[in-house]
């Protein structure tokens, strides 16, 4: 188990860019850090660059330039020793069909060398409420049961760093607030550290004690929910995130 | 040591996935039996009736029967690798699969795993049923019979991850090389005819395929009863190379995919 060490950022970004092949500049010179413990949100518009970084941050892609070091571990070269402590989950990315609930979570629970992974899994099928549908071919649950079966795969080995891709995407508001109580539930609970891309400004508001809003590849704005809205003369995040992007000049703070 | 163990475990957690998926569906099963059986039966009736036409082949009554279920292993070795990779594909899983602990060479070593398992069951049900119709039966080789196993066993597999590396670079649209890339190397690859029968250009590439010297030690054990060791080490020495590149190819593709960003978005 390795040591958690006090101080350290749970995720930081150097200069971070990705310019591909056909020169597009996905992610331009990025840098931020987020601290351990808390939620912070990945806003910004269609292609400004969130899930571009979301995937270098865990290794999917291979960044043009710049440093990322998470959990006080150099991404780029030490990718397996992180990955263990990591979590990631989006509606993007499925898991088998035709496998069942639980033979899916046992395949990854053993990619992660889970401890017990029977007790994890009947563990996370009471937190999640999965149970009723454990011995189910993925491919036949709703959208709301395959993001909470999507969730339960990433708690497998008890993430210190949770990364999340719209994490309540295409959900109805009974399902996405289930799944907004587990995550908190779990972060109280662990002390995990959670970066989520999201384009509902409602539950970045509740959930997030940090935000970043990118545009056009680059880091525009940052800071506290409560801080934006003050920064930008707004009431609420929205108003603050059609600021940005409908904004020709930099950001006023 | 600790560390080996849990990449062992990594393998066997990709292999029991993969041993899900079969065991889950029957018609997947029957694919398997399928199509060597159709190819024994098919061969098998060529077989009886070349034999009281040709002196040639009435000196082993089983050689076309032996060839086609050799040639099986092969083609069902490489689809073991391909077809199971496609699964990830289509299921959109390889973004899931690559934020885990695993990694590109255990993943590599689990579709091999499978890969065998899928060509036991095909194979062996048709080597079996060969027993049955026709009396023949290829266990009869004995450890000859596992030199040229293991031998066309790793060229399936080599052609099997070019294949995934050409997949993983071009996308799904280069699937169907899956299907037909061992169908371009049969003509040259002696299975039914001897190498000497290609016209003399032809014959090198032959000698660079290791299923060729497999095929000329199959005659030569069934119609010579010897075993030629310097065509199987020949095969040996060329399936090294093939096995080495294969697995040389898919790592590079594997790369350019996490440069490019196809890892999440390959299946769509």
């Amino acid at each position: 188990m390795p040591e958690r060490v006090e101080g350290v950022p749970a995720i930081e970004v150097q200069g971070l860019s990705k310019r591909f092949a056909n020169e597009v500049v996905a992610v331009d010179d990025v840098s931020f850090s987020v601290p351990r413990g808390i939620v912070c949100a990945l806003l910004g518009g269609n292609g400004a660059g969130k899930t571009t970084t979301l995937s270098m941050l865990l290794g999917l892609l291979l960044p043009s330039s710049g440093s990322i070091r998470i959990l006080g571990e150099d991404m780029l070269r030490h990718r397996y020793r992180v990955l263990p402590r990591m979590g990631f989950t989006s509606p993007y990315v499925d898991l088998p069909q035709r496998l069942s609930v639980a033979q899916n979570l046992t395949v990854y629970a053993r990619l992660y060398g889970v401890p017990q992974p029977a007790r994890r899994l009947a563990e996370l099928a009471e937190m999640l409420e999965i149970g009723g549908f454990m011995s189910k071919p993925y491919g036949a649950l709703s959208a709301g049961q395959r993001t909470r079966v999507s969730l339960a795969k990433s708690l497998l080995n008890r993430p210190e760093l949770l990364l999340m891709d719209e994490p309540t995407a295409s959900l109805d508001p009974d399902s996405a607030d289930r799944i907004r109580g587990c995550l908190r539930e779990y972060q109280r609970a662990s002390g995990a550290t959670i970066l989520l891309a999201s384009h509902n400004m409602q539950e970045v508001e509740r959930l997030c004690q940090q935000v970043l809003i990118m545009r056009r590849g680059r880091i525009v704005a940052r800071g506290s929910p409560a801080e934006l809205r003050h920064c930008y003369g707004r009431d609420s995040l929205e108003g603050v995130f059609l600021d940005i992007a409908r904004a020709q000049e930099s950001a006023p703070c | 040591m600790l560390n080996a163990a849990a990449s062992f475990n990594r393998i066997l957690a990709m292999m029991l996935r993969y041993t899900y998926l079969l065991r889950g569906s029957w018609p997947r099963i029957l694919e398997l039996i399928y199509w060597p059986t159709v190819q024994m039966i098919l061969w098998g009736f060529i077989n009886q009736f070349l034999v009281g036409q040709s002196a040639w082949l009435a000196q082993a009554a089983g050689l076309f029967i032996a060839a086609v279920l050799l040639w099986d292993v092969l083609f069902r070795a490489q689809l073991g690798v391909s077809l199971v990779f496609f699964e990830e594909l289509y299921s959109r899983n390889l973004g899931h699969l690559f934020v885990s602990p695993l990694r590109p060479h255990e993943l590599v070593m689990a579709l091999l795993g499978i890969s065998l398992v899928r060509t036991l069951i095909g194979v062996g049900a048709a080597a079996l049923l060969a027993i049955v119709f026709y009396h023949y039966s290829i266990f009869d080789m004995g450890l000859y019979l596992l030199a040229f196993f293991v031998n066309l066993l790793v060229m399936g597999w080599a052609i099997g991850l070019l294949v995934v590396a050409l997949v993983l670079r071009y996308g799904l649209g280069a699937e169907s090389l899956a299907w037909v890339v061992i169908f371009a190397i049969t003509p040259v690859s002696g299975v039914y005819y001897p190498v000497s029968v290609l016209p003399a250009w032809l014959q090198p590439v032959a000698q660079g395929l290791p299923a060729s010297h497999v095929f000329e030690g199959m005659r030569a054990v069934l119609l010579e009863q010897r075993f030629p060791l310097d065509l199987f080490w020949y095969a040996v020495g060329l399936n090294i190379v093939y096995l080495a590149v294969g697995a040389g190819v898919f790592l590079y593709a594997f790369h350019v995919a996490r440069r490019r960003g196809l890892l999440l978005h390959v299946g769509e």
